[in-house]
């Protein structure tokens, strides 16, 4: 009744004692209990997850109560997977469970927020002028641009509406299209599996607008571009229940348990099971705890290492004693037999040069792409056979596209590996060995640049009438890797213990492992996977991709995996996880995202290359191409600096190009429309003439400039911005770091193609929008920030590669303030453009240069040399020696109604993805009933609706294979045809099921096998890549249909990396010009720059988290060994500063025993927005991780037109390396935290 | 004059002590999740230690005086001492308290006032709460320097007897004090403004001083007197 009456008991007894009186049993009112009963009820649990890109995708209960999230748990109800495997639960991690925070945290970005200093020249402009004029005069006049974009970073921002934003963005777009073009206006969002519909939102708005989307996979070096010179494929890896099926697994940079923490248990769980654990990492990181061995090679060097291992797992199980598994399947699934030629040069070496094709020797019967057809010795018949599955069996023919131990016609072949025994002779056969390159920091091991070793050869009259030597990969390979087999010559080694390059001893000097531990891991692995048919399996990081050599070691470990059988094989294979790239039902999502149902090409542009040349890097390059040549390249043919090969990648329709033209396209088209000549021939025509260029070839001047700027679901600027200060200097003209002094003011040499102006600008961003939840550095620098929904307001889609499941994003309550979800948001912008468009645009012509992509029959490009239009080697063919050009409509006034739309092209043309189609009226039309059809008047009537976010979602759902039974059948079928082979057989049985939005929320659903990815999904095997290949004997998507160790195209050997081999370091050379020019008193060392995923954060996220700040230090650190801070005078928790000519960081030391010397190791993406101090050296506050980092572009990377190497959005390009970086460290001696540094007047006040 | 008089000192206590009394109640069983002291040492302890010591030490001292040298009847200590001697005896004993509790609540209020954290923390009555107690305490202070002008101990043998006819419910309290000096008519005035707001203020507190931990045995378990079904309330 009363809880103070109740107390009133006198007369009963108080308590019963026991224990001798040191205890008692009370009775007294308990209810006060139920406040703690209370504090853990709710009114409702919503299951969604978290879209951050830490490939977790885990299952979260969302509790709600009085209308706010108050918590999340880990769900627990995932279905059972297969017999004798552990569950996938519980999957989460702290971070994940601290995410609440943000909803209602003081970082909460909660209404449209826009700078005061735009917003006053706006609202000025807005008086007397319509908004596109308006938003004209702004930027037309220089005074009033500076004005703000000096301002971002700067703060000053105030709230508006949406109405007013949305008008503004409207206007800037819109006149952005019509002075410049639409290929001006540019959006950056990564990873679209963690959040699909929301990165549909903006991707669908800019291509249906003309605009073009970044890659990010690249950008992030996180795409290997190993992968695809291997495989022909983006990246495909093991779901994380594979590991328990593994009998040897290496953790070969890859931090299991801090950065896979919710699928770290498989781990463990396999040693568990019998698995030997081993960790290559070169600190003491949290995985070493895990396993039976570590091992820590110095940093940068592990090439070496895998060199040395696959030199043991060659000489002991392919020479000495042969496993005949290995054999077998290297002979099937690998490009060993196949024929390399040999080239004579005039200084009488002999040169490993390209695949012998079919063409060479009259086509041997080949009509259809003879040159693309590489061929072999059959040892059954003795004779040269064109083996089946090469690439020209992909295109232009049917059915024999497949990897039987086949030839093209029909007769079963065993090929022969080596020639040795039916050679004609022992020739010495040259190598390029770059082991010996000198770096300051790093051991070189000094041998000959070029080595001779002896392999056996066989000679052929080919067509042209000359002879030719040829050899096959496998002689070529055990060559390089120095296994001596008794051919004689030098260079080669029969004791483990012979200094030569490949040997355990050779690489002790670089890697400073012991070379006993070498012999015993690689013996132990090949061990396991012969006696396991391939069960062993490497898990790798991105931090050995991030290196500017990535190729080389991640094509090492690639060969130790292919040389033992493994990948394809169950629990064996390269497992490689970096961001959330699996995109599970990407072949439906990609026709809603990028606006494919209503127009295509859409404009895709790799990240590195436009960040490259837009934000001006390419100004600082200052490594010279020289450097990287292999000793056997013709250096005649190699001049021009990186920006220059970047430049002709792109003019032989190689890469991509944002901004494309020094024209706006709409301008263009109407040009050739009144000439009367037909829009491509009238382009092709001014390339030629030289009055047309690539905007890459002048990219400094004003009409080349990306004018507006979309970054939603990213923190660029705080996180993946390689090149932080230069962006800020030149992309977006406010207060950088910037130290150093592009080519001009050094007076070195500047490209030979692409035009230098000495004046660079500053400010090439007319307008940067971002979109987020929370205040994050790129927010801060924005013009316009609008407030999105979090991971728990909004419906969308979550996959990974870690699991097999497909997750829901559920609103579990509605946007908190102002937020709308990114799909509402974009889809304000398209209804704003579409009502202020009439007058201004209406339907336009415009011209989409494409590059030649991968996957469609354009990758058959240049079958031999590289040849430049540009220089008179060529005729200009689109599609073949230059890029493909497409008219493309657009129709600005009806955009609006395209964007809530399922076009028609769907039905019309089909549906489809890696080179297989499929027709898809019946999903189309079903959907039409399932979201409705559009009834309001005009190009969308009828059309099925995209309204809402789950609309999307179910779109995406019903259109992908992998969540459609009807469309999984129908693509395995599209694959027959290429194969001759029978695949309906793995989908068939789960025909008639198809997994809508709402079966999701109920429990995470299973997707179905699909020939989109090359695993199975089923009852008997864990996803892991490269299975059907194996196992349906599907080929690889390369030049040869197999694995390939050799990587024939010109460039690739004349850049020394036909075959693997260790190359250590680039010199950046950003330490001697600033290095004890700026002292403190202090002393500076100069040690590596590492910067590894996160313990307390993933990238940014979380880390301005509180929960996540309590339990780290709460705020930037950097750990370093403690030789290296005794020998720099530091010491825990000092204040230090990290430098080079880039820009500066200021932090705190954290100095640890797992730390090697020589390293200085920052988790990426601290946000710089929580206790950074003022740098000393640049005198603004310290920067991001990136602040010391250039982005170093490799010219391998830019090959198109060549099988496998032919560009994908985020699948072939280049990328952006950082780790060849040095940085000078040294403790502050003054910490500023700049807290007097006044507002501008203009932050407080607006119009 | 008279009819301000009876009110202030006859009425007023009572309404006071009732307020007082059913207030604290009615929070007790209405907002026991508002019973609290209310630190804020976990904002910043800077001056907490010896302030907050200082003053309640002094504080305690001063009410427990009050208590005794109220309502103790003259008979009853007349065997011992003098009303002289008593009053002596508490001013010596209440001034030096009433220093000590000076010294406190000058570093509390000047805290409170001055530390950012906890002026954006602190409620508005906080504020209220520590301004009166400095008021209170500086009139009771005061009333030394005023009772130094008569040590007979009259005067405080008459608000005894007022104290008294309070709380032994007899008419014609306020007699006792219609003649006395200002401060000593403001200073009850405002004693008795603090019980009446104490229910509405963190000086519940009072009321929860953990006492019991000193002779409580080690553990302590409660039986169970829930129902199992948890819907139905008792």
């Amino acid at each position: 009744m009363s809880y103070f009456l109740d107390r009133l008991n006198f007369f009963k007894p108080a308590s019963e004692p026991f224990s001798d009186g040191h205890g008692a049993a009370r009775r007294e009112d308990r209810s006060w209990e139920d406040s703690y009963r209370r504090r853990w009820q709710y009114d409702k649990i919503v299951r969604s997850t978290h879209g951050v890109n830490c490939t977790g995708s885990c299952s979260w209960k969302v509790y709600v109560k009085n209308g706010l999230v108050t918590w999340e748990t880990q769900q627990t109800d995932y279905p059972r997977t297969r017999p004798d495997l552990p569950n996938h639960e519980p999957r989460g991690c702290p971070r994940g469970a601290s995410y609440s925070w943000y909803l209602y945290s003081a970082n909460r970005v909660k209404y449209p927020l826009v700078r005061s200093a735009l917003l006053k020249l706006w609202r000025e402009a807005r008086r007397t002028g319509a908004p596109v004029e308006a938003w004209a005069s702004i930027i037309a006049d220089p005074e009033q641009s500076r004005s703000y974009k000096s301002k971002r970073g700067m703060g000053g921002f105030v709230r508006s509406s949406w109405d007013e934003v949305n008008e503004i963005i409207a206007a800037a777009n819109l006149h952005t299209v019509k002075a410049f073009g639409p290929d001006r206006v540019v959006g950056f969002s990564p990873i679209p599996a963690m959040s699909m519909v929301s990165y549909a939102a903006g991707a669908r708005y800019l291509s249906l607008l003309g605009g073009a989307c970044l890659s990010f996979y690249d950008w992030y070096c996180d795409l290997p571009p190993s992968s695809p010179q291997v495989w022909g494929e983006q990246t495909d890896v093991p779901e994380s229940a594979d590991w328990y099926n593994s009998r040897y697994l290496i953790a070969w940079g890859s931090n299991v348990p801090q950065t896979r923490t919710p699928d770290a248990h498989f781990f463990t769980e396999a040693r568990y099971n019998g698995t030997k654990t081993v960790a290559i990492t070169p600190d003491y990181s949290e995985v070493a705890k895990l396993t039976d061995h570590w091992l820590h090679p110095k940093q940068g060097t592990d090439a070496a290492l895998a060199f040395a291992m696959g030199h043991v797992i060659l000489r002991e199980f392919h020479v000495d004693n042969p496993s005949p598994y290995f054999t077998a399947y290297c002979r099937q699934y690998s490009d060993m037999p196949l024929l390399v030629r040999l080239e004579r040069r005039p200084d009488g070496r002999l040169v490993p040069e390209r695949f012998l094709r079919a063409a060479d020797l009259g086509g041997l019967g080949e009509r259809n792409n003879p040159e693309w057809k590489t061929l072999a010795y059959d040892e059954i018949s003795g004779a040269l056979v064109v083996p089946n599955g090469s690439v020209g069996f992909r295109w232009g023919e049917k059915g024999k596209w497949n990897i039987e131990e086949k030839d093209s016609a029909g007769r079963a072949t065993l090929l022969r590996l080596s020639l040795a025994g039916v050679h004609d002779g022992l020739e010495p056969v040259s190598f390029p060995y770059f082991g010996g390159v000198e770096h300051a920091y790093w051991i070189e091991s000094k041998f000959e640049d070029v080595l001779e070793r002896t392999i056996p050869v066989r000679r052929l009259a080919l067509g042209d009438g000359k002879e030719w030597l040829v050899a096959t990969v496998y002689d070529l390979l055990l060559a390089q890797y120095g296994v001596d087999r008794g051919f004689g010559g030098g260079h080669v080694a029969a004791s483990y213990d012979d200094n030569v390059p490949g040997t355990p001893a050779w690489q002790e000097k670089i890697t400073g492992v012991p070379r006993a531990d070498v012999i015993q891991i690689a013996r132990e692995f090949a061990r396991t996977a012969d006696k396991t048919r391939g069960r062993a399996m490497i898990i790798v990081g991105a931090a050995m991709n991030h290196w500017f050599h990535n190729d080389m070691n991640y094509r090492g470990l690639i060969n130790m995996l292919v040389m033992c059988g493994c990948v394809g094989q169950s629990g064996g294979g390269w497992a490689h996880y970096v961001g959330q790239e699996k995109l599970r039902p990407q072949s439906g999502w990609t026709p809603v995202a990028f606006g494919l149902d209503w127009s295509k090409p859409p404009r895709q542009m790799n990240g590195t290359s436009f960040f490259y040349f837009n934000s001006s890097q390419y100004r600082y390059e200052k490594l010279g191409v020289e450097e990287i040549l292999s000793p056997l390249a013709d250096r005649s043919r190699h001049t021009g600096s990186l920006a220059d090969y970047n430049l002709r990648a792109v003019r032989m329709g190689w890469l991509p190009a944002v901004p494309q033209l020094n024209t706006n396209p709409l301008q263009l088209m109407r040009e050739a429309e009144k000439a009367g000549i037909p829009p491509v021939d009238y382009a092709v025509g001014k390339l030629k003439d030289g009055s047309l260029d690539f905007a890459f070839a002048d990219p400094e001047a004003p009409e080349n400039y990306p004018r507006n700027l979309f970054i939603w679901r990213s923190n660029l600027l705080g996180s993946s911005g390689k090149g932080h200060e230069y962006m800020l200097k030149h992309l977006l003209g406010t207060r950088h770091g910037l130290q150093g002094k592009d080519l001009g003011e050094r007076g070195a040499t500047k490209p030979e193609e692409v035009k230098w102006r000495d004046e660079a600008p500053e400010g090439k961003l007319d307008l940067l929008v971002t979109l987020d939840f929370r205040m994050c550095t790129t927010a801060l620098y924005s013009d316009i920030v609008l407030p999105t929904a979090t991971w728990y307001e909004k419906d969308d889609l979550n996959t990974s590669d870690m699991h097999p499941f497909i997750h829901p994003l559920s609103k579990a309550v509605d946007p908190a303030w102002e937020a709308r979800s990114d799909w509402e948001i974009f889809k304000g912008i398209a209804r704003s453009v579409s009502a202020m468009a009439p007058g201004v645009l209406g339907v336009e012509k415009d011209l989409v240069l494409v590059p030649t992509l991968h996957d469609t029959p354009n990758e058959i490009a240049m079958p031999y040399g590289v040849t430049d239009w540009k220089k008179g080697e060529c005729e200009l063919i689109p599609g073949k020696t230059a890029p493909s050009m497409v008219v493309v409509e657009r129709d600005y006034p009806n955009l609006y109604r395209k964007f809530t739309s399922l076009g028609p092209l769907l039905d019309q043309q089909g549906n489809g993805g890696k080179g297989m189609s499929w027709e898809t009226g019946h999903e189309v039309e079903f959907l039409a009933r399932l979201n409705r059809e559009v009834a309001e008047p005009g190009v969308s009537q009828g059309r099925p609706r995209l309204d809402t976010a789950i609309d999307v979602a179910e779109a995406i759902l019903h259109l992908a294979p992998e969540t459609n039974g009807h469309v999984a059948v129908k693509a395995w079928k599209s694959l027959e045809s290429f194969t001759g082979r029978s695949h309906t057989h793995l989908a068939e049985g789960k025909e008639h099921e198809a997994i809508r939005f709402r079966d999701i929320q109920a429990q995470p659903r299973k997707i179905i096998s699909s020939p989109i990815w090359s695993g199975l999904e089923d009852d008997n095997v864990s996803y892991n890549a490269s299975y059907t290949n194996v196992h349906e004997l599907i080929p690889w998507r390369t030049l040869t249909g197999r694995q390939q160790f050799y990587q024939d195209h010109e460039w690739m050997r004349d850049f020394g990396e036909g075959l693997m081999s260790y190359r250590p370091p680039v010199d950046t050379k950003t330490i001697k010009p600033i290095f004890g020019k700026k002292p403190n008193g202090n002393t500076e060392i100069v040690l590596n720059w590492i910067t590894p995923h996160q313990k307390w954060g993933i990238h940014s996220t979380y880390s301005d988290n509180l929960i996540m700040q309590t339990l780290s230090r709460g705020g930037p650190i950097v750990w370093l060994s403690e030789d290296d801070a005794k020998r720099a005078g530091i010491e825990d928790n000092d204040w230090i500063e990290l430098f080079n000519v880039n820009g500066a960081i200021a932090a705190r030391a954290v100095v640890s025993q797992r730390v090697m010397n020589g390293i200085a190791m920052m988790y990426h993406a601290q946000e710089r927005i929580i206790n950074t101090p003022g740098s000393e050296i640049t005198g603004t506050r310290g920067g991001i991780h990136n602040s010391v980092t250039r982005v170093v572009v490799k010219p391998t990377h830019m090959i198109g037109g060549y099988a496998q190497l032919a560009y994908g959005f985020n699948y072939y390009g280049t990328v952006g390396t950082n780790r060849d970086e040095l940085v000078i460290v040294r403790k502050m001696s003054t910490v500023d935290w700049l807290d007097g540094e006044p507002v501008p007047p203009s932050a407080k006040e607006v119009a | 004059m008279n009819a301000v008089n009876y009110i202030m000192f006859q009425i007023f206590p009572y309404v006071a002590l009732a307020v007082f009394a059913i207030g604290c109640w009615a929070r007790f069983d209405h907002g026991a999740y508002t019973w609290r002291s209310g630190s804020s040492q976990l904002l910043s302890s800077r001056w907490m230690r010896l302030g907050s010591n200082a003053f309640h030490i002094g504080v305690l001292a001063i009410l427990g005086g009050h208590l005794v040298g109220l309502l103790t009847p003259h008979s009853v200590y007349e065997h011992f001492m003098t009303s002289g001697q008593k009053q002596l005896l508490a001013m010596v004993v209440g001034g030096l308290f009433g220093l000590l509790c000076l010294v406190g609540m000058s570093l509390l209020l000047v805290r409170r006032i001055a530390n950012a954290r906890i002026r954006a923390t602190g409620s508005g009555r906080d504020l209220a709460v520590l301004v009166l107690l400095f008021a209170q305490l500086l009139l009771g202070l005061g009333s030394i320097v005023v009772s130094a002008g008569h040590m007979d101990g009259s005067q405080m043998v008459k608000l005894g007897e007022w104290a008294q006819h309070i709380v032994t419910l007899r008419g014609g309290a306020a007699d006792y004090v219609a003649d006395a000096h200002w401060i000593y008519k403001a200073h009850v005035t405002l004693g008795l403004t603090l019980i009446l707001i104490t229910p509405f203020t963190r000086l519940v507190h009072v009321w929860s001083i953990p006492l019991g931990y000193v002779v409580r045995p080690y553990q302590i378990v409660r039986r169970r007197t829930a129902p199992l079904d948890y819907s139905s309330r008792r």
